[in-house]
């Protein structure tokens, strides 16, 4: 009997210790793991993060120095072969150097716009979700009208008011994120409003202040994680196009995955792939991140939970 | 002799929360306005247990919501009055409102799954409350918010502390939302349907630990609830409710030993027994949408089996009764007539 009893005592004791200590981030992680797209997605994100930082120890050459623009003929633009796989530039420069030292601004850009953007917009979501009100329909029609001008006219009208530099061009991206988010945080925290928990904090007293930051504000920004490595996704690509517009930045000798795919087109008919690499790997990247998002999307979901 | 029952004299001394007079008025325009309580007038005295009966939508749930002003602003209309300690709550400013939910009077809310923030850990959830009223320090608030895990049974309170809502099952939070309600001693304590979305065994369970965390201490306790069973083991007075009327009150023995008003004896009809097993059980005809307007006559007299035409004209008022109740009845049964009538 007694062997019985304490056996059952350590099956017990395993489950109980088991079942404490796994909080809602844990647990979304545990769920991100086993989610076989997620992985992907993730590997695919740390991939590019890991060559933009290793990128002077990974690029087989230096991608500014011009050293083979002998071999450059105004009808012919070496393509990938062994010693340059993937090819030269217009200007006789290793095009796999400039692709990894491109990671480095282009997921810089990425990833500052798209901070700049959730910062403003989760301010502007928070103040209009948690008073309401005048300030609500105020910033809501605010928002309405930075979201009638298309994305890219709002980002190129930025850019073209702040100059050439790489931080009008990280604002430009920013700006037309801000109103997305700001709606985003405001309806799903409308919808976190009518909850009961909401109602059982306010019936022991806890103040609004409180009430929106402390308990509101983090049961809502599930959504805005999720949009986040989307917008991620869309912030390399709007990167690109306004380099590819002529809008980035003004340095030259800095590689950007959008400015090499624009300057390609002049030499789409001899040299295709200087348009096939940068494209590819802006495809690839914002696979990643897109494949990420929707998979973080199902972890978080409660309706998924438990 | 007509006996002055207390809920008579709302100005008792004695009493802790005095409720007259209140009406609460939805209004969504372009619709009719809905009176949902309809001059709902009781007090409640330290350390009492206090049963509000009625269907869905008599206006109990609605009446608990108001008394700690949790009803939206938009839409609502409030009237009358609502005095806790003796201050007015219904014009007092929300910054007084909120020094007074959670200290002097708390709620516990019907679905345990809903009523607790799912990504703040218990623990964090009653030492807010314990240092928002300033209870105790910051240092000492874990132990406390143990010793309340505790003292509404949770074994192993130091450690339920780091867990997050979804850990818990039903009845374990119900009872974290208790100790989270009785952190500050309240003195009055609503419970709104405590157990409707519980398991029946941990029903019994929850309820059994708010008679005992009440019991001997100066904490009222105001039980809503649509079960007469709970009613009967619990309150010491009872009020039963319908369309937004109080329609009988009284001491709980008396009220269940002669009830007077119809739609009460047709509730307490309603209740299988144990001694009458094998005979049916005798239902209340029609639905609470079967009725009328107050100003009209008895809003109960469409489902009424004793209705005449005295029944109909004007409201009829709340009038006290030979054995100390109140009953808002024109034509109220007698003593001899039997409960089971059919059988």
């Amino acid at each position: 009997m007694a062997t019985v009893q304490e056996h059952l005592q350590s099956l017990m004791g395993a489950r109980a210790v088991e079942s404490t200590g796994s909080s809602l981030g844990r647990e979304a992680f545990r769920r991100l793991r086993a989610n076989r797209i997620a992985v992907i997605g993730a590997s695919i994100m740390l991939f590019f993060v890991v060559v933009a930082i290793l990128a002077p120890w990974l690029a087989p050459h230096d991608p500014r120095v011009n050293t083979w623009f002998d071999q450059i003929r105004p009808a012919s633009i070496p393509g990938p072969s062994g010693d340059h796989w993937f090819g030269l530039d217009e200007s006789g420069r290793d095009e796999l150097s400039r692709i990894i030292f491109g990671a480095r601004s282009s997921l810089v850009i990425g990833i500052v716009s798209l901070a700049i953007g959730a910062v403003f917009g989760l301010l502007l979501g928070v103040l209009a979700g948690g008073l309401g009100g005048r300030i609500d329909a105020l910033i809501m029609r605010v928002t309405d009208v930075l979201l009638a001008v298309p994305s890219l006219l709002l980002a190129l009208s930025v850019a073209a008011v702040m100059g050439q530099s790489r931080t009008a061009v990280m604002v430009a991206v920013a700006v037309p994120n801000v109103p997305l988010f700001a709606r985003l945080l405001r309806s799903s925290m409308l919808a976190e409003r009518q909850k009961d928990y909401v109602s059982a904090a306010v019936s022991v007293g806890i103040p609004r202040r409180r009430l929106v930051l402390g308990h509101i504000l983090p049961n809502s920004v599930g959504p805005m994680i999720v949009q986040g490595t989307l917008a991620l996704a869309t912030a390399v690509i709007d990167a690109a196009a306004l380099s590819f517009l002529g809008l980035g930045s003004a340095d030259p000798t800095v590689p950007e995955w959008g400015r090499m795919l624009a300057n390609a087109q002049k030499y789409t008919n001899v040299a295709p792939h200087l348009a096939i690499f940068p494209g590819v790997v802006i495809m690839i990247t914002a696979l990643g991140f897109n494949l990420f998002g929707e998979a973080l999307r199902e972890a978080l979901d409660p309706k998924l939970r438990r | 002799m007509i006996s002055i029952h207390p809920t008579n004299t709302p100005t008792t001394s004695s009493s802790i929360l005095e409720v007259s007079e209140l009406c609460v008025t939805f209004q969504v325009r372009g619709t009719e306005a809905v009176r949902a309580v309809d001059g709902v007038s009781f007090t409640v005295r330290p350390g009492e247990t206090l049963g509000v009966v009625g269907e869905s939508g008599s206006g109990k749930s609605v009446t608990s919501l108001a008394i700690l002003g949790l009803l939206p602003k938009r839409g609502v209309k409030v009237s009358g009055s609502i005095r806790l300690d003796g201050k007015e709550l219904l014009d007092a400013p929300e910054k007084e409102l909120q020094a007074i939910r959670g200290r002097r009077a708390a709620m516990v809310f019907q679905d345990p799954m809903t009523s607790l923030n799912p990504v703040l850990t218990i623990g964090r959830q009653i030492t807010e409350v314990l240092l928002r009223h300033k209870v105790c320090t910051m240092a000492d608030a874990p132990q406390r918010a143990a010793d309340l895990l505790d003292r509404v049974g949770i074994p192993e309170p130091r450690r339920r502390l780091g867990n997050y809502p979804h850990q818990l099952s039903g009845g374990m939070r119900q009872r974290v939302m208790i100790a989270m309600a009785l952190a500050c001693e309240p003195a009055v304590l609503i419970a709104d349907e405590p157990t409707t979305a519980l398991d029946v065994t941990i029903q019994a369970q929850v309820l059994e630990l708010l008679k005992e965390l009440v019991a001997g201490s100066d904490t009222a306790l105001v039980l809503i609830t649509h079960d007469l069973g709970v009613v009967a083991g619990m309150c010491n007075r009872v009020h039963v409710m319908y369309n937004g009327r109080i329609v009988e009150s009284g001491e709980r023995h008396v009220l269940f030993a002669h009830p007077r008003h119809h739609y009460t004896r047709g509730l307490l009809g309603s209740v299988p027994r144990l001694d009458m097993v094998g005979s049916a059980l005798t239902p209340i005809p029609g639905s609470p949408r079967d009725t009328i307007a107050w100003s009209e006559g008895c809003s109960f007299a469409p489902r009424c089996g004793a209705v005449t035409e005295t029944c109909l004209g004007a409201a009829p008022s709340l009038e006290p009764t030979e054995e100390g109740c109140l009953v808002r009845c024109v034509n109220p049964a007698t003593h001899e007539q039997s409960l089971w009538g059919g059988r």
